[in-house]
């Protein structure tokens, strides 16, 4: 029987972008429904009734919700190439630690560095600028985060890059100076082609929130 | 394994720190329990985990693995041969995970925060939302376990760890104000099951009992209270 894959996701989601990329490392073949989400879909309402939040993986009818838990579930069903999480339980949990390092310190300081102002917004880019040196101290001398390969907190942190424009504009500064190692890792990431293919233009990223704030 | 391979840093009242304890005994794996002393972190805490600095870490033959849950998730995949705590299905896994992840985000925050609002209202509101959530992890009980005694099934696994290791300060929350949050009448299922899970060899020594969480919350609210405003 065909497995039958739906992916409910939003173009600019960088949470979307994290299944994206890991169903193309695999070579999954899926149907990828753009939502809405000021006019969420009666199918995302009932396959995500907790949260009511994309990304959701729908594998034949059935839902898996949050973007590294959908991601984990990718790499234990599809286990026979690619693999995203490394084998040695020590390397895994690390691997798990720092991909809830990024959901926890970088996405919260990331979003506030553009939605708040004056001594707020100075805050926001000291705790940005933290979290992204305290990442460039794990990643070191390795080529990606999961070591040889491209792998889970790779997966995890690549996809802020579609956003790089945004905080920089907001917050006033250029990624390149501040964060010269991650830059590095951001292009050497670039060069895989699931990575090319599942993260948007900086700048259409930029227009929309322009777009979004404009509405407001 | 040598008992000192082993070493487990956290203190007794934290929910998070007797979720790789559970795990432990589920395996059956001997260890050290070094506490950290209340208001003060170890040498050791700040070394092994330098970009949280919290408890629970675990410490494997001198690595450091932090965070409740992957340390559980850690434990399960390097003692194989005894009970199993994730299930071996990809999605029934990602289920586990899910509301684990639902009970450390959403539901511990709402709890907590019934003894931090100010004032009958946002004490109702609050209230209420707690009820919210433990209907969902009802219905997820009814769903997870299958007419089974545990979220994980016949034994206890990663969820019934995740959400049971928070029953010590819900039941403590519900003494301090007079409330009655999971019980027989709304929750039946989690009503039973908490039961069941507090009872259960590898909780009962590691579960606190409430009137000596209820004391040490006291201590806890005082300490807060006596503490100089943040900058």
């Amino acid at each position: 029987m065909a497995d039958e894959i739906v992916l409910l996701d939003f173009w600019s989601s960088m949470f979307g972008m994290r299944v994206r990329i890991a169903l193309a490392e695999k070579g999954i073949k899926y149907q990828h429904k753009e939502e809405d989400l000021r006019n969420k879909s009666e199918l995302l309402l009932k396959m995500n009734p907790v949260h009511k939040k994309i990304p959701v993986l729908i594998h034949n009818g059935k839902p898996v919700c949050e973007s590294l838990i959908i991601v984990q579930y990718i790499d234990e069903v599809w286990n026979d190439k690619s693999p995203l999480l490394p084998s040695d339980p020590c390397q895994r949990a690390h691997a798990r630690f720092w991909a809830d390092f990024v959901d926890k310190k970088v996405y919260d300081a990331s979003r506030r560095v553009w939605t708040r102002k004056g001594e707020e917004q100075e805050a926001a880019k000291k705790d940005f600028f933290e979290s992204f040196k305290t990442l460039e101290g794990e990643l070191g001398k390795k080529p990606y985060f999961g070591g040889e390969t491209f792998g889970f907190v790779d997966i995890s942190l690549i996809t802020f890059y579609s956003w790089f424009y945004v905080y920089e504009t907001f917050g006033k500064f250029s990624m390149e100076a501040e964060c010269p190692k991650i830059i590095e890792w951001v292009k050497r990431c670039l060069q895989k082609e699931s990575v090319a293919k599942s993260l948007p233009d900086q700048k259409k990223v930029y227009e929309s929130v322009l777009e979004w704030l404009g509405r407001e | 394994m040598a008992k000192s391979e082993v070493k487990l840093l956290g203190a007794w009242p934290s929910p998070f720190v007797m979720r790789p304890r559970i795990a432990l005994n589920i395996k059956a794996v001997e260890y050290d329990f070094l506490e950290e002393t209340f208001g003060s972190k170890s040498q050791l805490l700040l070394q092994s985990n330098p970009v949280h600095k919290k408890i629970p870490v675990l410490i494997h033959a001198d690595k450091p693995i932090c965070e409740s849950l992957i340390i559980v998730q850690y434990i399960d995949e390097v003692w194989t041969s005894a009970p199993s705590i994730l299930p071996s299905d990809p999605y029934d896994r990602a289920i586990q995970r899910f509301w684990a992840a639902y009970v450390d985000d959403k539901f511990f925050p709402t709890m907590r925060g019934i003894s931090a609002a100010q004032g009958e209202e946002a004490k109702k509101a609050v209230v209420e939302q707690v009820a919210e959530a433990l209907a969902l992890l009802e219905e997820a009980f009814g769903k997870c376990s299958k007419g089974k005694a545990f979220f994980g099934g016949d034994r206890i696994g990663l969820l019934d760890i995740a959400f049971g290791s928070m029953l010590g300060w819900l039941r403590v929350t519900e003494k301090t104000n007079g409330l009655k949050l999971l019980d027989e009448a709304k929750t039946p299922g989690l009503a039973k099951w908490a039961d069941r899970f507090c009872a259960d060899a590898a909780v009962k020594g590691v579960m606190p009992e409430t009137e000596k969480l209820a004391e040490f919350s006291k201590v806890l609210m005082a300490k807060m209270r006596g503490a100089p405003p943040p900058k």
